[in-house]
């Protein structure tokens, strides 16, 4: 496309409407039109202009308007889609795969869960195409951010206070008429006082402000962007840390992915509100309700080892300091921060047991044996002793004979002992779990009954670092300044000039609120005899109004 | 008198004088019939005076209970949702103070009944605060979520009004179906309180075994006759009516009974209203819009957006993400909750999108604001009540 020369002589970019220099329209359709479209200042969108490679089909798909509300709108529609079931995350199930997760979406919800976990909307907000359609949006935004802002600036950075009077007369507001002599310096006085930047080129001048209100809309998707930016950048390992550490009381663990800190937990506290003394008020709610928690906390001491440690030595650790972790109020350190999610309350510990004669209920001792840390042999002394051949924590089930256990964590402890005593030198084999005993191989004479046990709370704990969170807080802000500055200011703008036959010639713009602007104006027509304005798209309005209604009344005459 | 008592009375009082100050708008827009603003004037004025009573003492029970519970009342359904009446109050008398638009008071200040209403429906006694909620983002997230809402529901306001009036209830549209279904949608409301009120007046309870989801036994009591029964139910009340058919185990059948008596009452009320009216709820209204000012309702509507977006932003999607990274750990969760804010903020970027970008004014921008209207009062209702999440508090 060739580059469009104005009468004036200034030369234009391609696709330019309004001249840059003179305001002159360059298209014939714009000359036609009664007012002009002021919207970009008539400038060189690229999007309107070219339209042959694939990169011009491209641009100009993510810099249309409607393209952007069409994504927005297919991303709050599949948002929505998102909430009918629950997304596999909130999801309870035993273990966590694939398999029992698509299990549990036929178990609980039947056909319907079937067919949203083959569709993937039990993940639909890290699937990839909900990913795509937001990485879309972010094009779009950039797009057509560029697309407008680039010509728009350039527009308003080289203004020229001289316009031609095709320019001026097909604005909004306009007005032609007769002014004394001193009207520009008056005009300029008053304006001046109504904040506005004045510039003056010979005969005209120029009357602006507010004019920063134009870059709110970009503004405020650089913000978008930057947000957008911040979230990608947490797959980039380093930037962000997610972990999950169970502690019981008394346990010091090393923190993971927080190399050299280590926590330990003295006590984890849950109290619920009591509905006494100070809680009377609270008495209805609590007994309706069955009882609300009140509190949730696990007190810890923070250590730190030396730098020139070896890691994984704890001998030497430091500590750091000494908090209780609540909700709402997280332990942060260096950056991380260890928050109170979850608790399981009364963890069996330890368990103690007797060993007695089954025949004569007489006790040959007592002994404790540590549920994480169990010993191999428990000598009672006088000739009694009793072995610990095997351990099973969480004890599920015998296969093959053999006793297994699910998992690691105490929950259900079994325990295969030998018990010798001087009676039985050769020692009695028997299986114990809670409230049941077996003796495989045949009756014995001693038995271990079960004295107590000790337990412990376990704190569930989150560990967090997230680099990413200034980025998003300054995503964040820049959008809202962003949309106040676009949103509560408003770009006003007055064109005067005084022709050699003494004609003033006057016109105004603004991108919004022409209610505001036409108050500033009326202080300035007043005080500087301006000639009498029009608002023209109102004449025109009225016009068409009343066109309408001759037709109707027409229609009901005929 | 307590604190707690004298905050409650509080609410009567704004309550019935949003009622009386309903009636006086209507009959402020009504009585102005060739067009001479001067009753308008002074009916208005009275009007506006009255709910300005009913929002200084709406506030009285606001900052009473904050006294008596100790923390700011916007911790449970009851408590938002009466706030969310105030602040749709507060926002339309400082539009009124602008603007002077009785007409908008006749519209708004119903639905103001409405929210209240519905919210007397949930319990109501002061209650604790659990640990995620004992901080002070309680009371800026949520304030700042209730004024914004507030805000958006005026521009649905105005916005109902500029359909009511532009249209046509004489020819079949789907413009005419949708906006009268707005209306069924509101009596449905009154469906809803009258049928919880009469239930609980007659002292209705009945008491089910079923079996949950995850095939445990569990109980769940009835305050309405259960039209609908929970998954392998078995009654517990002699006497107490039998459902007409079980629901799957997903299904709060419980829930879903409240919602059947809700439509039985609220469509028994509709048609009593269109039989004694002989014309559509929508048509009733206009003889009172005669007067309205088009022009003036689309700006009332798009500047309420203008600062309801914003503040809807700060609210619910900046100062929400700061509580949720400090409170569970992460600014962002895909809790449905969240997901409807989002859904909102989406909707009302379009909306400007469209309406700045592509010239959709009046009806089209009046529709829009409608429609997100009835996302905010989703997420209000259905989620917190329907959709399971760490939002529901109810």
């Amino acid at each position: 496309m060739e580059k469009l020369q104005c009468t004036c002589g200034h030369i234009n970019p391609p696709g330019t409407i309004l001249c840059e220099s003179c305001g002159r329209s360059l298209t014939k359709e714009e000359q036609n039109k009664k007012l002009v479209d002021m919207r970009y200042e008539g400038t060189a969108r690229r999007s309107q202009t070219y339209n042959k490679s694939i990169i011009d089909k491209i641009w100009n798909f993510f810099s249309s308007v409607k393209v952007g509300v069409g994504i927005i709108v297919v991303l709050l529609v599949a948002a929505a889609i998102g909430t009918i079931l629950p997304q596999a995350q909130y999801v309870n199930v035993p273990v966590r795969n694939e398999a029992t997760i698509k299990a549990y979406y036929a178990d609980v919800y039947g056909e319907i869960g079937k067919l949203y976990h083959f569709l993937g909307f039990h993940d639909l907000y890290g699937s990839i195409w909900f990913i795509v359609l937001v990485g879309m949006l972010a094009i779009s935004l950039i797009v057509a951010s560029l697309d407008r802002f680039v010509p728009l600036y350039r527009s308003l950075k080289n203004q020229r206070v001289l316009r031609h009077k095709s320019f001026m007369n097909k604005q909004r507001i306009y007005a032609e008429g007769a002014a004394p002599e001193d009207t520009l310096q008056k005009a300029e006085q008053k304006l001046k006082e109504l904040k506005y930047n004045v510039t003056l080129d010979k005969n005209g001048l120029l009357a602006e402000k507010g004019r920063f209100s134009r870059w709110g809309p970009y503004v405020n998707h650089i913000g978008l962007i930057i947000f957008l930016f911040g979230v990608m950048l947490r797959m980039i390992p380093g930037f962000y840390v997610d972990e999950t550490l169970w502690i019981r009381e008394g346990e010091t663990r090393a923190i993971p992915e927080a190399p050299g800190y280590f926590l330990e937990s003295e006590k984890f506290t849950f109290e619920t509100y009591t509905g006494e003394g100070e809680e009377e008020k609270f008495g209805e709610a609590i007994e309706r309700v069955g009882s609300v928690a009140k509190n949730y906390q696990t007190d810890v001491v923070l250590y730190q080892t030396p730098e020139q440690s070896l890691p994984g030595a704890t001998d030497e650790m430091e500590r750091v300091k000494e908090e209780g972790i609540q909700v709402n109020q997280p332990l942060k350190f260096d950056g991380y921060a260890v928050y109170q999610m979850d608790f399981k309350l009364n963890e069996l510990r330890a368990m103690t047991f007797d060993l007695t004669n089954k025949a004569s209920d007489e006790s040959l001792g007592t002994f404790t044996v540590d549920l994480v840390k169990p010993e191999k042999s428990y000598d009672l002394g006088n000739g009694a002793k009793v072995d610990l051949l095997g351990y099973y924590p969480d004890f599920s089930g015998f296969e093959n004979g053999e006793p297994k256990t699910a998992t690691p964590v105490p929950n259900n402890p079994g325990f295969l002992v030998r018990m010798f005593t001087p009676e039985t030198p050769e020692g009695e084999v028997s299986f114990i779990v809670i409230q049941n005993t077996i003796e495989p191989l045949g009756e014995n004479q001693y038995k271990l009954t079960f004295q107590g046990a000790e337990t412990r709370n376990v704190s569930g704990l989150t560990i967090r670092k997230d680099k990413t969170l200034p980025i998003l807080g300054l995503g964040g802000l820049i959008f809202m300044i962003g949309v106040a500055q676009g949103m509560y200011f408003n770009h006003r703008r007055f064109w005067i000039q005084q022709q050699d036959n003494g004609v003033v010639l006057l016109a105004g713009h603004t991108n919004k609120n022409w209610f505001g602007l036409k108050k500033d104006l009326d202080q300035v027509s007043e005080f500087a005899s301006l000639p009498p304005y029009t608002d023209q798209q109102e004449e025109i309005e009225k016009l068409e109004k009343l066109k309408k209604e001759q037709r109707m009344e027409g229609d009901e005459v005929s | 008198m307590t604190l707690a008592d004298l905050s409650s009375n509080l609410l009567y009082v704004a309550f019935l004088a949003y009622l009386i100050a309903t009636f006086v708008f209507g009959g402020a827009v009504k009585g102005n019939k060739e067009g001479s603003f001067k009753s308008e004037g002074r009916w208005g004025k009275i009007a506006f005076i009255i709910t300005v009573i009913g929002f200084l003492s709406h506030l009285g029970y606001f900052f009473t209970r904050w006294g008596a519970t100790g923390h700011a009342p916007l911790s449970n359904m009851f408590e938002f949702t009466t706030a969310f009446g105030m602040t749709l109050v507060g926002g339309f008398i400082v539009i009124y103070l602008i603007y002077k638009t009785p007409v908008l008071g006749m519209i708004v200040l119903p639905v103001a009944l409405l929210i209240i209403a519905y919210a007397s429906m949930f319990p109501s006694e002061v209650s604790p605060l659990i640990p995620a909620l004992q901080t002070n983002w309680l009371a800026i997230h949520v304030s700042t979520v209730v004024i914004a809402e507030g805000i958006l529901a005026i521009s649905a306001g105005a916005g109902l009004v500029y359909l009511l009036k532009v249209v046509d209830m004489n020819k079949k549209s789907k413009q005419r179906f949708w906006l009268e279904a707005i209306m069924y949608s509101l009596v449905l409301v009154i469906g809803f309180v009258i049928a919880s009120t009469f239930f609980t007046l007659t002292d209705y309870q009945a008491d089910f075994n079923y079996i949950d989801k995850d095939g445990n036994e569990a109980s769940i009591g009835y305050n309405m006759p259960p039209l609908v029964g929970m998954n392998e139910y078995t009654s517990l009340t002699e006497d107490a009516m039998d459902p007409f058919f079980e629901t799957p185990a997903v299904i709060n059948a419980g829930k879903v009974t409240t919602i059947l008596w809700s439509f039985i009452f609220g469509t028994i009320l509709y048609w009593l209203i269109r039989l004694i009216a002989r014309k559509r709820i929508a048509a009733i209204f206009k003889p009172f819009l005669k007067n309205v000012n088009l022009q003036l309702m689309d700006e009332i509507n798009y500047r309420s957006v203008i600062i309801g977006f914003p503040l809807f932003t700060l609210g619910g999607l900046i100062f929400a993400m700061i509580w949720a990274q400090i409170a569970w750990s992460r600014f962002w969760g895909w809790d449905p909750k969240e997901v409807w804010a989002l859904i909102t903020w989406l909707f009302y970027a379009a909306y400007l999108h469209l309406r700045l970008g592509k010239g959709w004014q009046g009806e089209k921008s009046a529709w829009l604001a409608v429609i997100g209207f009835a996302i905010i009062m989703f997420n209000l209702i259905a989620v917190n009540l329907i959709i399971a999440g760490l939002h529901s508090y109810a």
